[in-house]
């Protein structure tokens, strides 16, 4: 109860500065647009459909992108794990490779794809997928080594053992790993529609800005940042809770 | 540190020849604390055979850690051995080789006569560490191995309850690993090998967690399950005593590096209590020599201890 009013308090001043300063007219409202201004955009946006239709688009981008970048990124960071030679080598090239922004390889996916859905998924899988794979590499170094034992002594062999026993005795070291990938992901995909694709999220953010509607604008910044969070919040949070309860890592509630 | 170097005679066709095998004894420095009143049946193949198994690790600073070292050990099928030695011998390290999660640096394992070259469902370790999978509800970690095997689910289910049952904890089908206590968790482990259903148990000192009482119930169910399945057992422990109640030869090691002190063939009829004078009293002669040994260990420990 007192973190909601904590939160209420917080965000009715948030928003009673910004009214404030849009009352005062500090700046015209094309530049910076009222509190008012932008739910309506809001409103406007889901009552004729452009804004579910965007969502839709930017999901299913996003889910096809990201499940590719979790298998690709788990047989990867497994088989880097499992090999000292590829450790050694790939594993460092790996790490310097995160440093790059994804929309770098924006360039070669239009040579490679051309304008088309592929291109926009090979950027959404490389924004992701070297978080998936480091995190599986370190997961598998950091799990202890006696649940592979245990498994090879039960009789697990080969994809038996790696689906009954080293994935999910990963888990709790790649969850956070998982979690990053997405939302690089999330990133990575807004930034490629910017640019490029036509429908989506971070095209409907370049159409405020060509009708010079700044309350768009915010608008689509506000729906990105919700969904981030609500995925985070709601996908990723519970997974990790759920194995914690399960593993006895924290005190059962 | 040297005061064993020839290989132990253990139940080969020594004990055929009586004046051969007490010149073995002598030469060896091995004696039978209880001599067999019955010859011990001499099969054509061991169930599980060492031949000179040596075994070292990479230490810290690159040097290298004789763990175990010429290692020679027979045992029939049927047979129930258990293994005692001071602590940090080599004993784990040992059954992690018959399991064939580890290679010998030299020598090798056989079942059957068949060369070990990895691990197999002949033969199940309970792990000192259990590795219980916290991942899985108790009654889905002992049904693992079964999984593995492709048994039936409809059978699966049917021995999942069967061994629950055994070590008393039928009513923890549904926990989760991290919601029983050590001594449990023993038995889960003890649970999850047994459904298995492996020829050869390898156990790693599986009890040390338990009450008395537990315990003793523990060591009568496996007894009887021993007696009726004919499964062949190696029992690593630090209880001499609990060695003696359950063994039909006891093997002794020595510290660092690991090697086969001494045998006793354990004669007494069974079924044994841990409280019997009679087992009281060999456990107290194996107690001697092991003592021994414990203190090498402790000097080990206390001259490393005073170099720092
Ligand atoms: N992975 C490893 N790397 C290096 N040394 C090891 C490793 N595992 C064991 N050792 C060493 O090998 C020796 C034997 O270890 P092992 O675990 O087999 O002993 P143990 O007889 O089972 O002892 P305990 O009764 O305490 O369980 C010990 O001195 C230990 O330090
Ligand atoms: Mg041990």
């Amino acid at each position: 109860m007192k973190r909601l009013a904590r939160y209420l308090v917080f965000y009715s001043v948030l928003i009673g500065v910004w009214l404030l300063l849009a009352k005062l007219k500090v700046w015209p409202p094309y530049v910076f647009p009222t509190p008012q201004g932008v739910m309506e955009s809001l409103w406007a946006g889901f009552a004729d459909h452009s804004f579910w239709i965007a969502i839709g688009v930017s999901m299913k981008r996003m889910l096809l992108g990201y499940s590719l970048s979790v298998i690709l990124g788990m047989v990867l960071g497994l088989g880097v794990a499992s090999n000292k030679f590829l450790e050694q080598t790939m594993g460092g090239l790996l790490v310097s490779l995160q440093s790059l922004p994804s929309i770098c390889w924006l360039p070669l996916a239009v040579l490679w794809f051309g304008l088309t859905e592929k291109a926009i998924l090979f950027v959404v899988v490389m924004g992701s997928l070297l978080s998936v794979t480091i995190a599986m590499e370190t997961g598998r170094q950091q799990m202890p080594k006696i649940y592979g034992m245990a498994g090879r002594n039960l009789g697990a062999r080969g994809f038996q053992l790696f689906w009954h026993v080293l994935l999910p005795a990963s888990l709790p070291y790649i969850v956070s790993g998982l979690k990053q990938g997405w939302a690089f992901a999330w990133r990575s995909l807004i930034s490629g529609e910017m640019i490029f694709v036509s429908l989506g999220l971070g095209q409907m953010l370049m159409m405020g800005r060509d009708l010079n509607d700044m309350s768009l604008v915010i608008a689509v910044m506000i729906l990105i940042v919700a969904i981030g969070y609500i995925v985070d919040g709601l996908v990723f949070r519970t997974i990790e809770r759920r194995l914690q309860q399960k593993w006895g890592l924290t005190p059962a509630t | 540190m040297t005061a064993n170097p020839t290989p132990q005679p253990s139940f080969s066709g020594d004990h055929r020849s009586p004046a051969r095998a007490a010149l073995n004894r002598w030469k060896a420095g091995v004696g039978l604390a209880v001599l067999p009143h019955r010859q011990p049946e001499v099969k054509a193949t061991a169930k599980v055979s060492l031949q000179g198994i040596s075994l070292s690790y990479k230490a810290n600073g690159g040097t290298q850690l004789l763990a175990l070292e010429d290692i020679n050990l027979k045992v029939n099928p049927g047979e129930f051995v258990c293994v005692v030695g001071p602590s940090g011998c080599g004993k784990s390290t040992l059954l992690h080789l018959i399991a064939g999660l580890q290679q010998p640096t030299s020598g090798n394992v056989r079942i059957d006569d068949k060369l070990v070259e990895g691990p197999g469902t002949d033969r199940i370790l309970i792990f000192q560490e259990l590795g219980l999978f916290p991942w899985l509800t108790v009654g889905e970690n002992v049904e693992f191995g079964m999984k593995m095997k492709g048994i039936s689910k409809a059978e699966r289910q049917e021995k999942i309850q069967y061994y629950l049952r055994l070590v008393h904890l039928a009513k923890f089908k549904d926990s989760y690993i991290h919601q029983l206590s050590g001594g449990m968790r023993q038995r889960v482990a003890l649970a999850r090998a047994l459904a298995t259903e492996p020829d050869v148990l390898l156990m790693d000192e599986p009890f040390a967690a338990l009450d008395a009482q537990t315990r003793d119930l523990l060591h009568d169910e496996l007894e009887r399950i021993w007696a009726e399945t004919g499964r062949t057992i190696i029992f690593v422990t630090h209880n001499v005593r609990e060695a003696v109640r359950l063994g039909d030869r006891v093997v002794l090691f020595t510290f660092r590096p690991g090697r086969v002190k001494r045998e006793f063939l354990i004669d007494l009829p069974r079924p044994r209590q841990l409280e019997d004078v009679t087992v009281a009293k060999t456990a107290r002669e194996i107690l001697d020599d092991l003592r021994e040994e414990i203190n090498k260990s402790l000097e080990a420990e206390y001259s490393h201890e005073a170099a720092r």
